[in-house]
C-alpha cells in the first residue's frame, strides 16, 4: 500500500483547460444571477439566491476545481459527512433560537 | 488474529530504500491528498462556527442586518468575488500545466493566482479603511450608538472577512513557496501533490468567500 | 509457522530496539524524533507530569473544604484553582489521553505498519501540545493572574474579568490544533497503511476506537478554535459578538463552546473503551463478544454524541422546545455505550479470567463508568436537571466518567502495554495494592459528591454550609486515600523501569500484532510486514508465554 510504483497508477486522468474555463464562466454567470436576484427587492428571490445558487457555485468549485468529481467514493462520502455535520450544528442551534 | 509472519515481503527496491530512511515519509499520493482534504474539513468547521453565529443573530435581528448590509460596497464585493473565482481558475490551470510538462505556463498561472490574491487583499484594505474612516469598527463610539443588530452585523463582518483575509494571506505565502519549488523542479509532472494540495486550500478560501458575498454584501 | 501458537511468538530479530536504534544522540534523538513510539513517550512524560500537578491542585481544593470558612486560601484563590484543575486535567491530560500515548505507540504496530502516515506532522502535534501547555501555564504568572472563570470560560465574565483569560484561552487554542493534527494523522494512517489482508473487519478494536475518535477530533475541535478565538477578539478588540450590552447572546457562547466540549468527552472515552476492548479478551483468554457490534457502537457514539451538547445548558434560558429535543438525543447516546458494557461482561462469561493489574483497572473501569453513565442519564432528564445542575452531583458524575472511565482505562492501558513500551515489568503486588487504594479512595471521594449534590451543595463554591460538612469531610479523606494509591502506582511504574527483569514479546498472551514484535519493538516495528489471514481475537490454549 505504499511505494512509488503505486503513485504512477494513482494519478487520475488529466482534465483539460477547456473544462475548467467553462466552469469558470458558469461561476461568473451564476454570480451575476445571484446579484440580480438580490437586487430585485423581492426577499423571497434573494433567499432563493442564497439557498440555491450559492451552494451550486460552491459545488462547482468542489467537484471541478477541487477535483472531487474524479475522486474516490470514500472521499466523496467524507466531504458529505463534513458538510452534514456543519448543517446539523446550525440546525440544532436553530432549534433554540427559532423557538424562544 | 493470527499473522502469518513468514509472509512474502511486499518489498520492491523502492521500499527497501524507504526502509533505510525511516524518518522520510514514504510517498503516498492518495494519502497526502486525503490528509489535505481532512484539513479542509477542519477549516470548513472553523468558519462554520462563525456562520452559526451569523445565522442565529440574523434570525434575531433580520431587519437591522438588512439595513447594515446596505452600507457595504456591493460593487467591491462582486469585484472581489470575480477576482477570487478567476484566481481559482488560474490555480487549477497551473496544476494542469505542470502535469502536461509545461513548467513555464504552470509558473505563470501560479504567479497570476498570487497576484489576484493580492488584488483581493488590496480591495479589502481599501474597503476596511473606508469603514474605519467613517467610524465603523469594533468598539468605536459611533458603532456603539447604533442599534444592537447593526453592531452585531459589523462585528461579524470584521470577524469573518478578517479571518478570511488572514487565510488569503497565508494562501499567498504558501503559493510563493510552491512557486519556488516549481522553479527548482521539486514539483514535477510526476510529483505534483504539493501543488495540488495548495490548490485545495486556495479553492477552500474561494468557497468561503462564495458564501460571504450573499451573507454580507447582498443581504440588503 | 502456520499454527496460531507459533505465530504469536516473536520472530527473532537482529535489529536494536527503538531506544538504541536512532541516527542521532542524546536529547536531540528525542526532540527531533519522528518515531511514533518515541513521540508517544514524549507525550507520556509530559502528561503524567501535568496529571500530578492537576492532582495536587485537587488535593488543595479538597483541603479548603476541610473546614467551613477560609481554611488555607482566599475565595479568589479557590476560583483560580478550580479553573486550573479543570484546564490542566481536561486539556493537558484527558483529551490527549489514550490517543496521544497509546494511539501513537500502538496504532501503527497493531495495524502492521512501520509508522503513522505523517511522522513529521506527528512531531509537530507534540510541539503544539507543549507550546499550548506552556502558554496556558504562562497565564498563571502574567497579566491579571490565573483565570478564575472555570475551565468553560463562560461569557460575559470571561470577557470582563481582569485575570489572564486571553493567555489561557490562547494556550487551549494551540492545543486544539495538536488534537486536530493527531486525528488527521490517525485517519490517514488507518485508511492507507493497514497491513495486507487486514480489511476493516479484521482491524482490532483499539484502532477502530481511535478511528471513530479521530473523526470527532477533526470535526468538533475547530468549533472550539473559533469560539476561543472570538473570546480573544472580544477581550482585545471588543468585537462584541457575545456582549449582551450590544445585543450579543451569552447563550450563543455556550452553544458554540459545548458543540465542541461535549464531543470532547467522547474523544476522551471512545479510545478508553477501545483499550478495555483489548484488555478484557486478553485476560479472559476469550474472544471478544460481538466484535461487529462494538465497532458500530464506537461509530454510533461518535455520531450521536455530537448531537447532544445543549444538555449542559438546560437551565441557561434556552427555548423549551430545544431542551426537549436535546434531552431525547441525550438518552439515545446512552444506548451504544451500554451495548459495549454488555459485550465486555459477556466476554468474561466462561472465560479463563486472570486478575492481573491491567484487568483490575479494566474491571474497575466497567464498574465506575457504569455509575458515571447512569448518573448521566439522570442529568439528561429535564426535571431532575433543574435541581442538580451546577451542583456536586455533576462534579461526581463527570469524575466517574472522566476519571473512573478514561483515567482508569489510561492506567489499565499503561499497565498492559508497559512491558511492550519499556521492555521492563513493574511489581504486580504493588500495582494491586495501589489499585485497591485508588478504587476505595475514588468511591469515597466521588460517590459522596453525588450525595452532596442531591442534597444541594453547589459546585465551584469555596465554602459550604454546615449541613454539607460531613460529606465534605468524607470526600476529603477519600481524596487522601486515592492520592496515596496514585502516588504508589506512579512510583511502582517508575521503579519498574530500573528492575532487571527480562520481558518476552508476549507476557500476557495477547493475540494482536503488537505482541508479535519484541519488547521494546525495533525502530520500524516489523522486520517483515505481516499479512493477515484470520479474524481478530482468535484465541487458543497454547498462546501464552509466561512473564518471569
Amino acid at each position: 500500500m505504499n511505494s512509488s510504483m503505486e503513485q504512477q497508477d494513482a494519478h487520475p486522468h488529466i482534465v483539460g483547460y477547456g473544462t475548467f474555463i467553462k466552469v469558470w464562466l458558469a461561476l461568473v454567470a451564476l454570480t451575476g444571477v445571484l446579484v440580480g436576484l438580490s437586487a430585485s427587492h423581492s426577499p423571497n428571490l434573494a433567499v432563493l439566491g442564497l439557498l440555491v445558487i450559492t451552494p451550486t457555485k460552491a459545488s462547482l468549485v468542489f467537484f471541478y476545481f477541487m477535483h472531487l468529481k474524479y475522486e474516490s467514493t470514500a472521499l466523496k462520502y467524507m466531504v458529505a459527512i463534513a458538510i452534514a455535520v456543519l448543517v446539523i450544528f446550525v440546525g440544532l442551534t436553530f432549534t433554540d433560537y427559532l423557538f424562544r | 488474529m493470527s499473522a502469518s509472519v513468514e509472509s512474502h515481503e511486499a518489498a520492491a527496491p523502492a521500499e527497501h530504500a524507504a526502509a533505510k530512511h525511516p524518518a522520510a515519509e514514504h510517498r503516498d499520493y492518495i494519502g497526502a491528498k486525503l490528509g489535505m482534504w481532512i484539513f479542509i474539513f477542519t477549516e470548513l468547521i472553523l468558519f462554520g462556527g462563525l456562520f452559526v453565529a451569523y445565522g442565529m443573530y440574523r434570525s434575531m435581528h433580520a431587519h437591522e442586518f438588512h439595513k447594515a448590509a446596505g452600507e457595504l460596497n456591493v460593487v467591491l464585493g462582486v469585484i472581489n468575488t470575480i477576482v477570487l473565482l478567476t484566481s481559482s481558475l488560474t490555480m487549477v490551470l497551473s496544476i494542469v500545466a505542470i502535469r502536461l510538462k509545461r513548467k513555464a505556463q504552470s509558473m505563470i498561472f501560479l504567479a497570476s493566482t498570487m497576484v489576484l490574491g493580492c488584488v483581493f487583499l488590496v480591495n479589502k484594505f481599501f474597503e476596511w479603511k473606508a469603514k474605519i474612516h467613517h467610524g465603523i469598527y469594533p468598539g468605536s463610539e459611533h458603532l456603539m450608538a447604533r442599534p444592537p443588530g447593526e453592531r452585531l452585523f459589523f462585528g461579524l463582518y470584521y470577524g469573518m472577512t478578517g479571518l478570511h483575509g488572514l487565510h488569503v494571506t497565508v494562501g499567498i505565502v504558501v503559493m510563493a513557496i510552491m512557486l519556488t519549488l516549481l522553479g527548482r523542479d521539486k514539483i514535477r509532472h510526476d510529483d505534483f501533490i504539493k501543488l495540488e494540495n495548495a490548490g485545495l486550500y486556495w479553492h477552500l478560501v474561494d468557497v468561503i468567500w462564495i458564501f460571504l458575498l450573499p451573507l454580507f454584501y447582498l443581504a440588503a | 509457522m502456520s499454527t496460531a501458537a507459533a505465530s504469536i511468538t516473536a520472530a527473532p530479530t537482529s535489529e536494536p530496539n527503538f531506544y538504541a536504534g536512532s541516527s542521532r544522540q542524546g536529547v536531540l534523538s528525542w526532540l527531533l524524533t519522528t518515531d511514533h513510539k518515541r513521540i508517544a513517550l514524549l507525550y507520556l512524560g509530559a502528561m503524567l507530569t501535568f496529571f500530578l500537578v492537576g492532582m495536587t491542585i485537587g488535593v488543595f481544593m479538597r483541603l479548603e473544604h476541610l473546614t467551613m470558612g477560609p481554611t488555607i486560601m482566599k475565595p479568589t484563590t479557590y476560583n483560580a484553582l478550580f479553573t486550573l484543575h479543570g484546564v490542566i486535567m481536561i486539556f493537558l491530560f484527558v483529551i490527549p489521553g489514550l490517543p496521544a500515548v497509546f494511539g501513537n505507540f500502538c496504532l501503527p504496530i497493531m495495524i502492521g505498519a512501520k509508522d503513522v502516515a505523517f511522522p513529521r506532522l506527528n512531531l509537530l502535534s507534540w510541539y503544539l501540545f507543549m507550546t499550548g501547555a506552556t502558554i496556558a501555564i504562562t497565564s498563571l504568572f502574567t497579566g491579571g493572574g490565573p483565570p478564575d472563570t472555570g475551565w468553560s470560560f463562560y461569557v460575559p465574565y470571561s470577557v470582563t474579568t481582569g485575570t489572564n483569560v486571553t493567555m489561557a484561552v490562547l494556550g487551549a487554542f494551540v492545543i486544539g490544533f495538536s488534537s486536530i493534527l493527531t486525528g488527521l494523522n490517525f485517519i490517514t494512517t488507518i485508511h492507507r497503511m493497514r497491513a495486507k489482508g487486514m480489511n476493516w473487519m479484521r482491524m482490532p478494536l483499539f484502532p477502530w476506537a481511535l478511528y471513530a475518535t479521530a473523526w470527532v477530533q477533526v470535526l468538533a475541535t475547530p468549533i472550539l478554535g473559533i469560539t476561543l478565538l472570538l473570546v480573544i477578539l472580544e477581550r482585545v478588540f471588543h468585537l462584541g459578538i457575545f456582549n449582551p450590552a450590544i445585543g450579543g447572546d451569552p447563550i450563543l457562547y455556550q452553544h458554540l463552546f459545548w458543540t465542541y466540549s461535549h464531543p470532547a468527552v467522547y474523544i476522551m472515552i471512545i479510545p478508553a473503551m477501545g483499550a478495555i476492548s483489548e484488555i478484557i479478551p486478553t485476560f479472559a483468554h476469550r474472544t471478544i463478544f460481538g466484535y461487529r457490534t462494538i465497532v458500530m457502537s464506537s461509530m454510533a457514539i461518535a455520531a450521536v454524541g455530537s448531537l447532544v451538547w445543549a444538555h449542559h445548558m438546560f437551565t441557561s434560558g434556552m427555548s423549551e422546545t430545544s431542551i426537549i429535543i436535546f434531552s431525547l438525543l441525550t438518552f439515545l447516546v446512552a444506548i451504544p455505550s451500554a451495548i459495549k458494557v454488555f459485550n465486555w461482561v459477556a466476554t468474561l462469561y466462561k472465560g479463563s479470567i486472570e486478575l492481573k493489574a491491567p484487568m483490575l483497572f479494566a474491571l474497575g473501569f466497567i464498574f465506575l463508568f457504569s455509575i458515571g453513565g447512569l448518573t448521566g442519564l439522570f442529568q439528561g432528564a429535564l426535571a431532575v436537571n433543574m435541581h442538580i445542575h451546577d451542583t456536586y452531583f455533576i462534579v461526581g458524575h463527570f469524575h466517574y466518567v472522566m476519571f473512573g472511565g478514561t483515567g482508569f482505562a489510561f492506567f489499565a492501558a499503561l499497565h498492559y502495554w508497559y512491558p511492550k513500551m519499556f521492555g521492563r515489568m513493574y511489581k504486580e503486588r504493588t500495582a494491586v495494592v495501589a489499585w485497591v487504594h485508588i478504587f476505595v479512595g475514588f468511591n469515597m471521594l466521588y460517590f459522596t459528591m453525588l450525595v452532596l449534590g442531591m442534597q444541594g451543595m453547589p459546585r465551584r463554591y469555596y465554602d459550604h454550609l454546615p449541613g454539607f460538612h460531613l460529606g465534605h469531610l468524607i470526600a476529603t479523606v477519600g481524596s487522601w486515600i486515592m492520592v496515596a494509591g496514585l502516588l504508589l502506582m506512579v512510583t511502582n511504574l517508575v521503579r519498574g523501569l530500573f528492575r532487571k527483569v527480562e520481558v518476552p514479546a508476549n507476557p500476557w498472551g495477547g493475540v494482536t500484532l503488537e505482541w508479535t514484535v519484541p519488547s521494546p519493538p525495533p525502530v520500524e516495528n516489523f522486520d517483515v510486514l505481516p499479512v493477515i489471514t484470520e479474524a481478530p481475537y482468535t484465541f487458543n490454549p497454547v498462546s501464552k508465554e509466561q512473564a518471569s
